[in-house]
């Protein structure tokens, strides 16, 4: 080493390297704080799945034994979160509401998520008039708002849980088509796919195994961040009595069998709770797998 | 105030690092130099050398997580690393004032052109806003911007390109600044709109005395603008001194290898068409290694390398951090090896290729259902012979469809018109499915590294792929073999295709997409500016690879570059493309020599050169390539060409044939090369 | 600019067209029998009682005839009469309406008031407090079930502080004021009935700031994350190369960018809110739109649930019609070639 050089580093080797240390320890601060919040939100959806799994083993009672005479009973040691008006375990009701909850979230969100993919995608791949009809299909069913047109089917229909989760199916697919066609048409432009085409390969091949691997990120972000959206929604039908048919517990009814009771708040407030600790759940998961995924934020 | 002797600016030991996650990066480590009033210095480098980070540095515009460590950067005397931001302001866009790379992404796009020009002096208090309008509009022409007034109130996305740069160069002057930066201002643009630009920025030098910095990876366009020059290689200045010392004398073996590497217009091509490489990549930039940092790669390394060198003295004016010169060696050139005496297969009688008449028109989505569809003729009626065994090269600036003409013959898409043959099967309209056997002959290595692998799957998956398609493996055994064969015959170990495409350098990456196209053994490979996006040595590695692959497996190349000198190294024939048509074809050699278009002659000239008398004396073609959809009547090139005449808006030239293989589309065949040695005639031209 | 205009008009009139013909497949297909829900068990076994009836409402006519009819009684304003309040619907529609756009409107205005600056502000300063507790409200906002919020600001406010006026519009000792425009906020203070007026503004207040949760917390969320955006672009660097103050770098050259996609989504957001509130209507008692949605679809009265469907559609293709002819004269790309 020179003597010009080793002079240089003495002089500045010191500050630079504790001003890495420290933000170097800094950056760490800031990843692990995302990814805690990742963690927290993963942590309580895995609680959630665990609780609507095993919900008759860890429940104290049975969701629909009705005991008029302890009907109403504010939080105790018998009854952690009280009891309704048929005097049912609030607490049981609750686990047992999870199940209903995570099932339809996730059916909601899988089959709309799929069936939009694929119109969005073949949408994108095959352009022309194709694109034209399926892209103008998807405009149209954005002019729907969800929970009125799931109000206009479930009433066609008939009230149920089935028919609510199809309601929400007619109008769910629509924003995965418009994200999976602009993704695929991302990926199409890129040289890669030409390279492909070059190569021979058919366009079913093209698409489904070379470019939706490539899509697929933020597809599943927003699949994720949607799943919140979909237990929000239907928990918002069955308060409006749309959704599941009594006795089966469910949240959203919950809420709406506890909506006039305001001095035994116990009834409606924790299956709101319910609600929102799933949802913000399933946000902090959907931020924690965009921030993952996005380069870009990650670096900063 | 300091006296005039001191310098404007002055660079002492600067190092800027960036403190990511994988780790300290010192991307500037130890840079000093200094520059004086009006001077204009260059600095050349590859990508990651540190030259871009370096300028930032300057106007302390750096962003997390990039910091100056140490060092000192004194500009009129002022020490810039140790002023708080409001002075740095000050400073800012008023004293020293930066030009970046891409003008398409360097101004607001909702802000009126106005406006940005008008708050850049504004914001420094020294003109009141009607005063600051007034100078606006001067100032765009000024910069060559016709009608000023008109264009102040219009959007940045009704500009072309060169059009926006020359924006950023009026704000970039706009408070007559005694220094100015600028990044590799011209990398973006063609090489006609870029010898304007460099053009302007000299006579901006010149008329006003302001210093510039200008950053480059190209030493000619350098050594067209700058009378010193620095080259940095890992973080710091491995050699300073006049560019044509430099480019005649390198005393840095750096240096030597860029200058070697890049095939150079002023030079014939050699029989032997490999070009002078250095093996290799650039240290990494989180462990610089210990002694020289281009030691591992130098082909003149000696034992006094191991320890690290200073920049010294090696003659009057030039500076050098090299053992081996520093002790007074010259570094010799490369001799050219003599030709390999592949001898070349002669000429088959029909060509492998034959396109004819081809025409490819694009219907434009239409803003909304009311407005007319707008059609952009991207190839309009191109001839082009190839034969088997040759290289045949395509050039023009963009816009000229010569990666439509590609997609074309690829059949990624289909013409409008015309015939496309390919040993003697006419696959103009064939369907996908009747193409597909064909596919295994012709293949094609895209432009862009990094998107034309793809990211999800592994390199061995990647050039299986083809393989198990094409049934040219039927097991997965016998696919591994041949993956293996093919990585070595690019020059890459067995071991990468376990390894996915992010793993790879550009270059790398290349390999792979030359690997995946020769997998299906084609014999005829077109280019689609495979080299465009990479670093000189690595172009002449990519280069060499390619002639080695010709002549080993006797292939076809179609060719698309829009550098003239590497189109010209690796070319036997020329064809040269301008809004969707062929303007002239001839051998290559030939065509470089005795150029019988304008539009070759002046593509030829505005080449920024290592020459200096010949850059002075250049044909700098004025405007810039007009829209495809609304092309002009006639002759296409005459809205641009000096030899204009009433005729060429009429009637479109046919291309004839003026000498054997030479044809030209003109009516007026040879009038600007003459009018290169009549300087009356050039300085009209250049108005 | 005007064709431009007129051009999106047309796909707009289409897409209505588009609307009409879903609305009416759904009422018409589906397998739900009205009869017996309206007639009861006693009528519906009558088949002269069910034939009169299905006459009476055109059930017995040809799928595409009824289509077609429909369409004609569309034009004339006509979306068929109410089953259970035996009034036309579009009456019923005119008379629900206003309630609900006045209470979209306020949510919608709080939650620009608020959210924009909340997510320019976090945007700027990064990683600050203001960033964490834009974050945490902007959370808390979008993943609230609507109707628990409602019942908790309920129980609070009204139940357990008094702070708040109960559910409905006004209160039971105020007297509506003459119908002029239908709008309780104008009304009032056109009859000079000042009381009836902040007595409305007090029972607007609750439903309404539960309503602007969510779409606030969408506005913050986006606004910050296209400020970001707008933030890492190359022009921002060279704002800063001139010399420009922080302050006119943010909000003079990010936020103009930044505005594009809020656009967008406030126009989407409005649409949403106008018909979304379903659920705070039902539980504030507020008589507008969504409450009469929920009334119509609990006794299965096609007609209402149609015309309400179709009403809500049109809104929508015209909101975003709005969003689009707002976005081109926001971003010069669009139309100034």
């Amino acid at each position: 080493m020179t003597a010009a050089r080793g002079a240089a580093l003495t002089d500045t080797a010191a500050a630079a390297l504790a001003a890495a240390t420290s933000s170097a320890a800094g950056r760490r601060r800031r990843w692990r704080r995302r990814y805690l919040l990742a963690a927290l939100g993963g942590a309580a959806v895995l609680a959630w799945a665990l609780a609507a799994l095993l919900a008759p083993w860890i429940t104290p009672y049975a969701p629909a034994t009705v005991n008029v005479a302890g009907r109403l009973a504010a939080p105790s040691a018998a009854h952690w979160l009280g009891t309704d008006e048929l005097g049912r375990d609030v607490l049981t009701r609750i686990i047992f509401g999870a199940r209903t909850s995570l099932i339809v979230g996730f059916t909601v969100v899988l089959i709309g998520g799929a069936l939009g993919t694929l119109v969005g995608a073949v949408a994108a791949y095959a352009r022309g008039w194709a694109e034209e009809i399926l892209m103008r299909a998807t405009d149209l069913m954005f002019c729907f708002p969800p929970i009125i047109l799931a109000m206009a089917i479930a009433a066609a229909l008939g009230i149920g849980t089935r028919n609510t989760v199809i309601a929400m199916l007619v109008v769910w697919w629509p924003k995965f088509a418009r994200l999976a066609r602009s993704l695929v048409l991302g990926q199409r432009s890129l040289e890669y796919v030409a390279a492909a085409r070059t190569i021979g390969f058919a366009p079913a091949h093209i698409l489904f195994r070379q470019i939706l691997p490539n899509a697929l990120g933020p597809l599943v972000v927003l699949l994720t961040l949607d799943v919140g959206n979909a237990i929000l929604v239907f928990a918002g039908l069955s308060f409006l009595g749309l959704g599941v048919v009594p006795p089966t517990p469910e949240w959203g009814s919950m809420v709406s069998e506890g909506r006039e009771l305001v001095s035994q708040w116990w009834v409606a407030t924790f299956p709101g709770l319910a609600i929102l600790t799933v949802v913000i759940g399933f946000n902090f998961v959907g931020d924690g797998l965009r921030d993952w995924l996005d380069p870009h934020a990650r670096r900063r | 105030m300091p006296g005039d002797a001191d310098p404007l600016l002055d660079v002492r030991d600067l190092r800027t690092w960036f403190f990511t996650d994988a780790g300290v990066v010192r991307a500037v480590d130890g840079v000093s130099f200094t520059l004086s009033r009006g001077e204009t210095l260059g600095i050349v480098g590859e990508s990651g050398s540190g030259k871009s980070v370096a300028a930032k540095s300057i106007m302390n515009l750096l962003e997390e997580p990039a910091r100056i460590v140490a060092g000192s950067i004194r500009f009129r005397g002022r020490e810039i690393t140790a002023l708080p931001e409001e002075e740095l302001r000050d400073i800012r866009g008023a004293e020293i004032a930066m030009v970046f790379q891409d003008p398409m992404t360097s101004l607001n796009p909702v802000l009126r052109i106005s406006r940005q020009l008008v708050e850049t002096m504004t914001a420094h208090r020294r003109f009141t806003a009607p005063a600051a309008r007034t100078r606006a509009a001067s100032l765009l022409g000024r910069m060559g911007i016709a009608a000023p007034e008109r264009v102040l109130d219009a959007w940045p996305h009704q500009f072309s390109g060169g059009m926006r740069q020359r924006v950023m160069l009026a704000m970039g002057f706009a408070n007559e600044p005694s220094l100015i930066l600028a990044d590799e201002p011209t990398t973006a643009l063609d090489v006609t709109i870029q010898a304007q630009i460099l053009d302007l920025l000299r006579a901006l030098n010149a008329d006003l005395g302001t210093a510039v910095i200008l950053i480059s990876h190209d030493l000619g366009v350098i050594a067209t603008i700058c009378s010193r020059v620095l080259v940095m290689y890992a973080g710091e200045v491995v050699e300073e001194g006049r560019p044509q010392d430099l480019l005649s004398d390198p005393r840095h073996p750096y240096t030597w290898a860029l200058l070697h590497a890049a095939p150079r217009l002023d030079e014939a091509v050699a029989g032997d068409r490999r070009l002078a490489t250095i093996e290799g990549q650039p240290p990494d930039a989180r462990a610089w290694p210990e002694g020289c940092r281009f030691r591992a790669r130098c082909p003149f390394a000696i034992e006094a390398c191991a320890r690290h060198p200073a920049l010294l003295a090696v003659d009057a004016g030039r500076l050098a951090r090299c053992w081996v010169t520093q002790a007074g060696a010259r570094l010799a050139s490369p001799q050219p090896r003599a030709a390999t005496a592949a001898a070349r297969p002669a000429a088959a009688p029909s060509p492998l290729l034959h396109v004819q008449g081809l025409v490819k028109h694009y219907e434009l989505p239409r803003e909304n259902f009311l407005e007319p569809r707008r059609v952009l003729r991207a190839v309009e009626g191109v001839d082009i012979d190839v034969f088997a065994g040759e290289t045949v090269g395509l050039v023009g600036e963009s816009g000229s469809g010569k990666s439509t003409l590609a997609r074309l013959v690829m059949r990624l898409e289909e013409p409008t018109a015309g015939r496309i043959v390919f040993d003697g099967q006419d696959i103009s309209h064939a369907t996908q499915a009747a193409i597909r056997p064909l596919r295994r002959r012709i293949q094609m290595i895209f432009q862009d590294p990094y998107a034309s692998l793809n990211p999800r799957m592994t390199v061995g998956e990647i050039l299986a792929g083809p393989l198990r398609l094409h049934a040219l493996a039927d097991t997965a055994a016998e696919a591994r073999t041949r993956v293996g064969a093919l990585l070595d015959l690019v020059g890459l170990p067995p071991a990468a295709a376990a390894r996915f495409p992010h793993e790879f350098s550009g270059g790398q990456r290349q390999r792979i997409s030359i690997a995946r196209a020769l997998a299906v053994e084609p014999d005829f490979v077109v280019g689609d500016e495979p080299i465009s996006a990479l670093d000189v040595n690595i172009q002449a590695q990519i280069i060499n690879l390619m002639i080695g692959l010709q002549e080993r497996l006797r292939l076809t190349y179609l060719f698309i570059a829009h550098d003239l000198a590497v189109v010209r190294h690796i070319s036997d024939r020329i064809v040269v493309l301008y809004l969707g048509r062929v303007m002239e074809t001839a051998k290559s050699a030939e065509l470089f020599r005795r150029p019988l278009h304008p539009y070759t002659a002046s593509l030829i000239s505005a080449v920024p050169t290592l020459d200096a008398a010949r850059a002075r004396s250049r044909i700098v073609l004025a405007g810039e390539i007009p829209s495809a959809i609304d092309p002009p009547s006639g002759c296409p090139f005459r809205t641009r060409c000096p030899a204009a005449a009433p005729r060429c808006a009429a009637e479109m030239p046919p291309l004839a044939e003026l000498a054997p293989g030479h044809r030209v589309a003109c009516h007026f065949p040879g009038s600007v090369a003459a009018a290169d040695r009549d300087r009356s005639r050039r300085s009209e031209v250049s108005a | 600019m005007l064709r431009y205009i007129t051009s999106r008009l047309l796909v707009a009139a289409a897409m209505v067209l588009l609307a009409t013909l879903i609305v009416f497949l759904i009422a018409n297909t589906v397998p739900g029998d009205p009869v017996l829900t309206q007639l009861g068990d006693v009528a519906a076994n009558n088949p002269a009682i069910v034939e009169a009836y299905r006459h009476k409402w055109g059930l017995d006519l040809p799928i595409w005839d009824r289509y077609w009819i429909f369409l004609r009684g569309l034009a004339h304003g006509d979306l068929g009469l109410s089953i259970s309040s035996q009034r036309p619907v579009i009456d019923d529609i005119a008379q629900y309406a206003p309630a609900t756009v006045e209470l979209s409107t306020v949510a919608f205005l709080l939650s620009l008031i608020f959210g924009l600056p909340l997510g320019v502000l976090a945007a700027m300063k990064r990683d600050s407090w203001i960033d964490h507790l834009a974050r945490a409200v902007s959370l808390i906002g979008v993943s609230s079930p609507t109707f628990w919020l409602a019942f908790i600001m309920l129980a609070v406010f009204y139940g357990w502080l008094g702070w708040a006026p109960g559910p409905g519009q006004i209160g039971a000792d105020q007297f509506p004021p003459p119908d002029v425009t239908g709008f309780m906020l104008i009304d009032a203070p056109l009859a000079g009935q000042w009381d009836t007026f902040w007595d409305a503004i007090a029972h607007l207040a609750l439903p309404a700031i539960v309503l602007a949760a969510s779409t606030m917390g969408l506005i913050t969320r986006t606004t910050r994350a296209a400020m970001l955006e707008a933030l890492s672009q190359d022009y921002i660097r060279v704002a800063r190369a001139k010399g420009l103050l922080r302050r006119a770098i943010m909000l003079g050259h990010a936020l103009p960018n930044a505005l594009l996609p809020v656009i967008t989504l406030g126009g989407l957001a409005y649409a949403q809110l106008l018909t979304g509130t379903v659920l705070t209507e039902t539980i504030f008692s507020w008589p507008g739109l969504g409450r009469y949605t929920f009334q119509s679809a609990v006794f299965l009265d096609f007609p209402a649930i149609m015309g309400v469907t179709l009403v809500v559609a049109v809104v929508y293709v015209f909101v975003n019609l709005l969003v689009d002819v707002s976005y081109a004269m926001l971003d010069p790309r669009v139309m100034r070639r």
